[in-house]
């Protein structure tokens, strides 16, 4: 690999070395590397492109990394994964997507991640993406994400895009069952001319179900960003909607949570707040002896931490 | 602290001119400042700012024990938790504070430190600055309504109408303000009831 794409992978899955556990990792269309253990089992789908990854029952404290990395200009690619994770699981799975575009064709890559997850697991599924390069081309990403989470179970999507997208669509479906919950950790920050639109559709189906979306964004210079999450309660649930975003510069936000309710017993809320930077943060952070600078950094580095 | 612009008059720290240096500028001088209402910041934690203030990314949990604690704050409870809307008005005021002792700064300026912290943390308030006072080098201005606040100065000086009123030594100024703030209003005195 070259210097480009180790830096990559370390952007988007903090991975210096090859990961401990399974893993699969994707270059330009192609697998750079794949390991499966007695518990996780990754396979190549035979009819599109992308892999099936098979979690076993009782599967704990283990980790799946599969992170893409593009560097090939004029590269595009759609590509499905699919997680089939049993029941008592305890697992983390890593992803996400790094481009590097140092041409002037457009690089795209469309992820479509569908997870099906038994009774009694826990899973932490961690998503970043990031772009780079000094090419004209454009940096593209249209993420999707369908979770399906059973009886008991508990999903965490961890999903963060704080760099180098020149576009972004990004899709997130998750249908929460009995006693199940599911909480979406979602991070943006966009700049220069970058678009990002996010739609979230969480389905809490069944009695027990609990959801909980925390966005959080940041919008610079020119960006663009556009939040459409969307909670439905069908039976005797709790769901919440957090978005909070900084606008900066000449920059644009609509942020239009929704919630939905089809049962007398569901319980849900929402909020939105879109606002600058506060002028007394900045003031307490220089009465600390930070500058105007170090100080909006810090601000931000904490919003989207 | 250079929030505001002064309409008159010079700034002197340590003989040097301060009167026109922005507000990161006097901090770095050593100049602190606690404010009435602090503001909460979404996402940063306790641990942060005391970081922030005590100029080091290596705070351990001890050392903030030590300043949350001067305030009546256990850090086991508060370091990881964010300075944002789930803390109560005088858990923030109290953590604000915390971080002015942190700065371990040559003038500490504190506004309304009382303002808005409950009976049990303003005996530990009026302890924390009758033992910083003996203990450390640092001059300490506090903007107080509070007699048992102003009673720990060394110097007061009384303002009224943006303008000095009085100023001197405790004993001389501190009879006067007991005096002339006791219960009463000027408009209804003698007035039968």
């Amino acid at each position: 690999m070259t210097k480009e794409e180790l830096k990559l992978l370390k952007e988007i899955a903090d991975l210096e070395k090859t990961p401990q556990g399974a893993y699969n990792i994707r270059k330009n269309g192609e697998s750079a590397g794949r390991a499966s253990t007695e518990n996780i089992v990754i396979e190549s789908k035979t009819d599109k492109p992308g892999i099936d990854i098979r979690i076993k029952d009782g599967t704990k404290n283990e980790s799946v990394h599969i992170p893409v990395i593009l560097s090939e200009t004029g590269y595009t690619e759609v590509v499905y994964n699919d997680f089939f994770i049993g029941d008592n699981c305890d697992v983390l799975i890593v992803a996400g997507c790094g481009i590097h575009n140092g041409g002037c064709g457009t690089v795209q890559h469309d992820g479509v991640h569908t997870f099906y997850i038994g009774k009694n697991s826990r899973v932490r599924y961690v998503e970043k993406h990031y772009g780079e390069g000094e090419g004209s081309g454009e940096k593209i990403m249209n993420p999707v994400t369908v979770a399906y989470v059973g009886e008991n179970s508990y999903m965490q999507l961890d999903t963060t895009q704080i760099k180098g997208v020149d576009s972004t669509k990004r899709e997130t479906y998750i249908h929460v069952g009995k006693n199940a919950e599911t909480v979406v950790n979602e991070k943006l920050m966009t700049h220069g001319n970058q678009n990002a639109v996010s739609e979230m559709e969480i389905i809490l189906e069944d009695e027990g179900a609990n959801g909980q979306v925390v966005s959080r964004s940041v919008a610079r210079e020119n960006s663009v960003q556009t939040f459409y999450p969307k909670m439905t309660g069908k039976n005797k649930c709790f769901g919440h909607v957090q978005c909070d975003s900084i606008i900066m510069d000449n920059a644009k936000i609509s942020s239009i949570p929704a919630i939905a309710a089809e049962h007398t017993e569901a319980m849900l809320v929402h909020e939105a707040a879109i606002g600058k930077i506060a002028g007394e943060q900045m003031l307490k952070l220089m009465t600390l002896g930070l500058s105007e600078e170090e100080a909006e950094d810090r601000i931000l580095q904490g919003f989207l931490n | 602290m250079g929030l505001m612009q002064p309409t008159g008059g010079q700034i002197l720290l340590d003989g040097k001119d301060i009167t026109n240096l922005s507000v990161t500028e006097r901090a770095r001088l050593g100049v602190s400042y606690g404010f009435q209402q602090p503001p909460r910041f979404k996402g940063m934690k306790v641990r942060d700012l005391l970081e922030i203030a005590s100029g080091r990314n290596d705070l351990k949990v001890e050392e903030c024990c030590k300043y949350l604690n001067k305030v009546g704050l256990c850090a086991g409870d508060y370091i990881d938790r964010e300075v944002d809307t789930s803390l109560s008005g005088g858990e923030v005021k109290r953590i604000e504070i915390s971080t002015i002792l942190a700065r371990n700064s040559k003038v500490m300026i504190f506004d309304e430190p009382e303002a808005g912290i409950d009976l049990w943390s303003f005996a530990k308030l009026t302890e924390t600055f009758r033992d910083l006072h003996k203990n450390s080098n640092s001059t300490i201005i506090i903007i107080s309504h509070q007699e048992r606040i102003i009673g720990l100065a060394d110097e007061i000086v009384v303002l009224s109408g943006g303008k000095i009123l009085k100023r001197g030594k405790r004993e001389e100024v501190f009879p006067v303000i007991l005096a002339e703030s006791a219960p009463g209003c000027k408009y209804t005195k003698g007035a039968s009831v």
